[in-house]
């Protein structure tokens, strides 16, 4: 069994359809790429698959593990194993991200049947991930992304994928806005949380990432569907020849 | 309009009738009192009488009406109610202070719940002021709250009972709180009663202490509390008076708080109105002298058909003052919150420096808020800023804790914990802190404890 099918997935936005029949399969290890031009609809499906609420499912299915995942609510989904990692990091003001973390990883913890960490065991955890992505731990303490940089939000994420230890992670365009050092730490962290057991979809509108973060699948969104699929190769095409030679009908 | 034929005036005087009963009922047990203050009380009831109850065309009470109050009639509470101690920890919303601890029940000091006892700061009621800072009183009292067209604060003044001095020797510095718990055990919808907390709190030339106030009462009883705190602060004293409010869900409360500030001294407020079915406080601050400063910081939270109202006037009468104020409120069900910020910068106030800031978190679509910041300002070379916005909580936070983990419950709780963080950070003493975080946030549904 797949960790991650997707059959015929369809989705509206606000009353427009952005997907329009999506299938994808995922398996643990693997490491997919998912690229396309803007308004693809490749930021929506990375939403779906968390649950964000006001994204409707209109046809298609998902399984995790064999469940019905689009059943899930987005905290049971997150407790279940799956992880987003937003684009644009939403600032909170006022909530420390140590508490938030722990919070979290509690809700997990629980989740899966685990006592919940105590404070010592929990900083003991922090100190050891905040290796990982190189972040400052004196940042962990700040509230959450709260003046935070662009570069720094990108690897709080990353941080906070590492403490929640997901089975499917879903990285949407963490590589956007990043100089090539940040870039360079980002990748290192998604890198070191490759394993066996996890897989990892990794949204991204450019190349530059898959330098860093080598894809065992590529796949092209073009207008809500899977235009193509390849290995990492595909990548290094899209580069070379853009997005349009896929955008025809013909291909289509 | 006086002439207007149909205005009820006959329903108006039955209003304010049970009132003047109350002042003469009162008179024998008055007559020890000196002669300035039997004046001062004629003086307030005379001006209490001829305002009557405010009229919801009058723009300080445009979006309250006290309709709720004036169509009642309010005995005075008598004070003998019995009041266990543990009771009292409500009105600090559980936190264990080290203060210097004055309770009054229902208008009345209840020696055996207070453990007063400061000895570099004098605190005592009235009677015994009058007896030993007679001048002083004599000096303050009604001086701060003055000539305001304040209905309530009249009616304060012709009926407080067991008012309390707090003096602040001039060079003292207070490490201790000196904390007054006004605690009401009321009566039912028939038998309401009413109290009229007075405080007067005098700082001395480069004086420093902290003041909590705190008003409760036994839950679900109805009553009236009319509160009026004055505070004259001599130059270069520095008071921080902490102001929390949680009364019965069915109790009304009014509060007035007057504030006159001489030169380089520092007033900061730090207040929650929390409790109440009608809560309306009045802050009213004038900087006398040049160089002072003042910080009003508050919280409203409603939920039900709670309605809360603050207006806050800072006057700028004098040069090189600075004034901060951030006010935030947080609506839930029904309920109905109200924010009117004046600053007022006289004509020669140059080089004034104000800022006034409200931010109100919407939790549900019944729910609702005015908020009216006015700038009155006679003055060049000064700079004020105000700002002022409402809300909802933001659908992509609260999806964004839910992607990690978190229940919608407990995702929409910390929210608003972090909304009102802001202002809960503020306060001090650290137990009051950590007390008022974990009681409002049970209160918002927060099933977080919060580190």
């Amino acid at each position: 069994m797949s960790l991650l099918d997707v059959r015929n997935l369809h989705a509206r936005v606000g009353g427009n359809e952005i997907l329009k029949g999506v299938d994808l399969t995922v398996n643990a290890g693997e490491l997919h790429a998912i690229m396309g031009p803007n308004g693809s609809g490749k930021s929506t499906l990375a939403h779906v698959l968390a649950g964000r609420p006001g994204y409707e499912v209109t046809a298609g299915q998902v399984l995790y593990k064999g469940q019905d995942l689009l059943a899930m609510t987005p905290e049971l989904r997150a407790r279940e194993g799956v992880f987003l990692a937003f684009q644009y990091p939403v600032e909170i003001p006022g909530v420390s991200n140590v508490y938030f973390l722990k919070a979290a990883l509690n809700a997990v913890r629980a989740h899966r049947g685990l006592s919940p960490l105590d404070a010592v065991d929990f900083l003991a955890l922090v100190k050891e991930k905040a290796k990982v992505v190189d972040i400052d731990e004196a940042l962990v303490k700040r509230p959450v992304n709260e003046g935070f940089s662009g570069g720094e939000k990108k690897r709080n994420e990353i941080f906070q994928m590492a403490i929640l230890d997901p089975t499917l992670a879903i990285l949407d365009e963490t590589d956007s806005g990043l100089d090539i050092d940040a870039l360079r730490v980002v990748s290192r962290g998604v890198n070191q949380l490759r394993s066996p057991e996890r897989a990892m979809i990794v949204v991204t509108h450019y190349q530059r990432l898959l330098n860093y973060v080598v894809p065992d699948f590529v796949h092209v969104l073009v207008e809500g569907r899977i235009a193509k699929s390849g290995g990492k190769e595909l990548a290094h095409e899209l580069e070379a020849r853009g997005y349009e030679w896929l955008e025809t009908p013909a291909v289509r | 309009m006086a002439g207007d034929p149909r205005s009820p005036v006959s329903a108006v005087a039955e209003q304010v009738e049970s009132y003047r009963a109350d002042f003469e009922r009162l008179r024998p047990a008055r007559a020890g009192e000196p002669e300035w203050l039997a004046e001062l009380r004629e003086a307030s009831l005379a001006r209490f009488l001829e305002l009557g109850f405010p009229d919801p065309k009058e723009e300080r009470w445009r979006f309250t009406s006290v309709a709720p109050i004036a169509r009642r009639t309010f005995t005075i509470a008598d004070g003998s109610a019995r009041v266990e101690p543990a009771e009292l920890s409500a009105a600090t919303f559980g936190a264990e202070l080290d203060a210097s601890r004055w309770v009054f029940v229902d208008g009345r000091l209840a020696p055996a719940l207070s453990d007063g006892g400061a000895a570099e700061v004098e605190v005592m009621t009235f009677a015994e002021a009058l007896d030993r800072r007679g001048d002083l009183v004599r000096e303050h009292l009604g001086r701060a709250v003055g000539a305001d067209r304040n209905t309530f604060a009249a009616l304060n003044g012709a009926l407080f009972s067991e008012g309390v001095l707090v003096h602040v020797p001039a060079g003292t510095v207070v490490h201790r709180p000196v904390q007054l718990v006004f605690f009401s055990t009321g009566g039912s919808a028939r038998a309401a009663t009413a109290s009229y907390p007075r405080t007067l709190i005098v700082g001395g030339r480069d004086s420093q202490a902290t003041v909590i106030q705190a008003y409760a009462g036994r839950e679900g009883a109805v009553y009236f509390t009319d509160a009026v705190t004055e505070v004259v602060l001599a130059d270069g004293a520095r008071l921080d008076l902490q102001r929390l409010q949680r009364e019965s869900m069915a109790a009304f409360h009014i509060s007035t708080t007057s504030v006159r500030q001489g030169r380089d001294s520092h007033f900061s407020e730090h207040a929650i109105s929390a409790g109440a079915a009608l809560a309306r406080a009045d802050v009213n601050q004038t900087f006398t002298g040049p160089g002072g400063e003042c910080a009003l910081n508050g919280l409203f939270v409603a939920e039900g058909s709670q309605h809360t109202d603050t207006h806050t006037t800072i006057e700028h009468a004098a040069p090189h003052c600075s004034s901060r104020e951030l006010y935030k409120g947080v609506l839930d069900g029904r309920a109905r919150g109200v924010f009117h910020g004046t600053i007022a910068v006289r004509p020669g106030a140059v080089k004034t420096d104000a800022l006034q800031v409200n931010k109100n978190l919407l939790l549900s679509r019944e729910a609702l808020v005015n908020s009216t910041p006015a700038l009155e300002i006679f003055t060049d070379d000064v700079k004020c800023k105000h700002g002022s916005t409402t809300g909802q909580l933001d659908e992509t936070a609260l999806f964004y804790l839910r992607s990690r983990g978190i229940d919608a419950e407990a995702a929409r709780g910390l929210l608003v914990y972090a909304f009102a963080a802001e202002v809960l950070a503020k306060f001090n003493p650290e137990p009051l802190r950590r007390a008022l975080v974990s009681q409002l946030a049970r209160r918002l549904p927060l099933a977080l404890e919060v580190a």
